[in-house]
């Protein structure tokens, strides 16, 4: 099919053509350089799907297995690629499907943008076959949402979505669409939304704030930086990276954060966090400057608020002002796009340097390495550890790979142990802990960076949640590789019930299928491993495999993941053990 | 911190659904919502919510940050009592009978400053415009001789500082 430009060129009026509502919707996704997307047909929907098809040499649908997989694939995307992905679902059960895509990309700002089919507005609110109040029910968890029930808002409302989902803090998008607003026909028109006039996405930098905030991390003496996702959404990664070498300040990151410096660099000290590294999270309560650049001091980053980095005078940079003294007061709130605040920054920063306090943090790393690290690592015992499996694939792809984690033990495993030399490369579910997440979202990675190696670690609890998009690599030949670390139980709910709940292990003791069959059934190359002796080769065969792989890691059955802080308790009282 | 009465006042678009994304951020976080109103403003096509709440100025802090943060809404403020004129507004349906059987009825009228908006064969109503106490008062007394219908809004209130809405509007419209 034509695209709006190709159909233009021969016609009278240029600006404009009667086109159905359907068929507008694909050319407003083409118009926002969409050329994949996600989603699941029904009833309510079908004219799109019509129109998908008329289209598909200009745009790929792929078909998931479930909605729920399609927007985690889209969030995979616009992860990996700093674009809006873009999911499709029918009405009333496809559309409630969702919601927890939805909740997932609303908590970890990824701009994506979903349609829904909706009945035909003169069955709104009759309890129609497949009708659901998605507008009421995704409120809560997108960033805007709109019902459209007339054919000639499309193009408007579209560009407004795409607009808001990308600017500013990113955020997920809803619109709705009445299958007669499908239907209809309307003149179209296109034009990109540039701005909404009661949103501001963007605060404009405050020169005294930069000012204040410079002055006060000139004079530090043990000053400190804990970056988030801030610095990747901004693409601030350069920005950081001036800003942490001319000042000589140690950097650690939080877990969307992870990946926006090289992990190997000198001054990246670690992960924050209630598994996060040692130094980091002890020495949040001995750093006179906190500078938090791009994070919303999660409960999960801090622990308990009044013993978080009272002696420290903490500047915040951040692009959204609901988030400035949300969770932690602050002397200093710079707000802005990262990159632009830190652009503004850098000139008026000393080059400076802090060995002594750096050096603080290298000797509790060797604490840390002694007591966990070591024996996770390069384990004595007969049992796999997650950590190995993770060294493995960091060798085998070179600290290339992108990592997409799903939630639990081995997701803390993966961040606290993957290392990466380029931004964009960790993909987690972090605010909405979504178990299930990792399988799709990898789709999407590898769909949206063909040219990388996207390696999804997942539990064999989270594995069987959104197991079924197997069909969707098997259909895409999506050349993804699975590593299932299973100690069949589902582990952290485990470990916690050893630490805090007497070791009553309610539901978390789980009986696995033959998970080898499974990915074979999909016509995956499958591998199981159980002895450290194999691992190796494993590995680097599935790194070295042109298409997808499915590698299942038994490890063992009851480790805990340390360091940890427990729930409520201070930084300062990080457990090791 | 204390709990005190705050008057949100925010300025949004007249949207479908807006009132339901605000009200969820009360929700979220177990606050109630003491009296809302909602109309339109000085300005032509932006709604105006107000809204009365009995919480922390911290709280109260917070949320308006997360309305404001709300596409649709253009500024939202909050004040304590003191930096508003406020009203609210009540009706009272009554039995007529009572006009004239009762003598203490016509007093009650004059003292409270209401105003009779209507009067039929059957019931007459009762208009008072002003604070809380003052309306609590009048029901109060008006009370044993028998309400019919009872209603009151939400608080009505104007900041005594400028909410410079037209301003943030045109920058949006220089930028």
């Amino acid at each position: 099919m034509e695209t709006l430009k190709e159909k233009q060129k021969d016609k009278k009026n240029p600006t404009t053509l009667r086109i159905s509502g359907a068929e507008a919707i694909i050319h407003c996704l083409l118009a926002e350089g969409v050329d994949l997307l996600y989603g699941y047909p029904g009833g309510a929907i079908m004219p799109v799907y019509d129109e998908l098809y008329k289209f598909q040499d200009k745009l790929t649908h792929v078909l998931t297995r479930h909605e729920q997989g399609a927007t985690h694939a889209a969030q995979g995307f616009a992860r990996v690629t700093g674009k809006v992905g873009v999911a499709v679902a029918t009405s009333g059960p496809g559309a409630t499907n969702l919601v927890t895509g939805l909740a997932d990309a609303q908590i970890d700002s990824t701009p994506m943008v979903c349609i829904t089919g909706q009945v035909p507005r003169h069955l709104l609110g009759s309890d129609a076959f497949q009708e659901t109040d998605i507008i009421g029910i995704s409120t809560p968890v997108t960033k805007w949402n709109y019902q459209i029930t007339r054919a000639e808002e499309i193009p408007e409302v579209m560009a407004k979505a795409f607009f808001i989902a990308k600017s500013g803090r990113p955020g997920p998008v809803l619109i709705d669409i009445t299958k007669n607003a499908q239907y209809d026909k309307l003149d179209f028109k296109y034009e990109r939304c540039t701005g909404v006039r009661s949103y501001k996405p963007i605060p404009p930098p405050n020169i005294d704030a930069i000012e204040a905030a410079a002055e006060v991390i000139n004079s530090a003496k043990k000053p400190y930086i804990v970056f988030g996702q801030g610095v990747i959404l901004g693409e601030a990664e350069e920005q950081l990276k001036a800003l942490v070498e001319k000042a000589g300040i140690p950097a650690a990151w939080t877990i969307l954060g992870l990946s926006a410096m090289n992990t190997d660099h000198p001054l990246n000290v670690g992960m924050v966090g209630m598994h996060g590294n040692y130094g980091p999270n002890v020495l949040t309560n001995e750093c006179d400057v906190l500078i938090a650049i791009g994070m919303r001091f999660d409960d999960r980053v801090t622990g308990s608020l009044d013993t978080y980095a009272k002696q420290a005078k903490v500047i915040h940079f951040e692009i959204d002002p609901a988030e400035i003294n949300k969770n932690v007061q602050v002397d200093i709130a710079v707000l802005g796009d990262s990159k632009e605040t830190l652009s503004l920054l850098l000139p008026k920063i000393k080059e400076n340097r802090h060995d002594e306090w750096h050096n603080e943090f290298k000797e509790k790393y060797k604490i840390e390495y002694e007591a966990v690290i070591k024996e996770e690592l390069h384990p004595t015992k007969e049992g796999l550890t997650m950590a190995e499996v993770i060294n493995e694939i960091n060798i085998a792809s070179k600290h290339k790979a992108v990592i997409v984690s799903d939630v639990g033990q081995h997701q803390m495993i993966a961040c606290r142990y993957s290392k990466f030399k380029q931004s964009k490369s960790n993909i987690t579910s972090g605010g909405l802990g979504t178990m299930g997440f990792a399988l799709p979202a990898a789709i999407g990675a590898k769909m949206g960076a063909m040219d990388r190696e996207v390696v999804a670690i997942i539990g064999d609890g989270g594995y069987q949640m959104t197991i079924q998009e197997l069909g969707t690599i098997f259909q895409n030949k999506t050349p993804v590789k699975i590593v299932v670390l299973n100690n069949d139980h589902l582990g952290m709910v485990r470990q916690w019930q050893e630490l805090f709940f007497e070791s009553r292990y309610a539901s978390t003791v789980m009986s696995n299928p033959n998970f080898v069959k499974i990915a074979e059934g999909y016509d995956i190359t499958a591998k199981k491993v159980t002895d450290r002796k194999d691992l190796k080769a494993a590995v680097d065969e599935m790194i070295a495999s042109k298409d997808a792989y499915f590698l299942e890691v038994k490890v063992e059955k009851e480790d805990n993941v340390f360091p940890m802080i427990p729930s409520g308790a201070s930084v300062s009282d990080i457990r090791l053990k | 911190m204390e709990k005190q009465w705050f008057t949100i006042s925010v300025y949004a678009e007249n949207n479908v659904g807006l009132l339901n994304r605000i009200s969820g951020i009360f929700l979220k976080r177990h606050i109630n919502i003491e009296s809302l109103n909602v109309s339109k403003s000085e300005i032509e096509h932006v709604s105006k919510f107000t809204i009365v709440v009995n919480t922390t100025e911290d709280w109260t802090r917070k949320i308006v940050q997360q309305i404001e943060k709300q596409i649709e809404v253009i500024k939202a403020y909050y004040h304590d009592d003191d930096e508003i004129i406020y009203q609210e507004s009540a009706l009272f349906k009554i039995a007529s009978n009572l006009l004239f059987d009762e003598r203490q009825i016509q007093n009650i009228i004059k003292e409270s400053n209401s105003q009779i908006v209507t009067v039929s064969r059957n019931f007459f109503v009762l208009a008072k415009t002003g604070r809380r106490h003052e309306i609590d008062e009048m029901h109060d007394a008006l009370e044993p001789y028998g309400i019919m219908q009872f209603v009151r809004s939400g608080r009505l209130a104007v900041s005594k500082a400028e909410m410079p809405i037209s301003s943030i509007l045109n920058e949006f419209y220089q930028d």
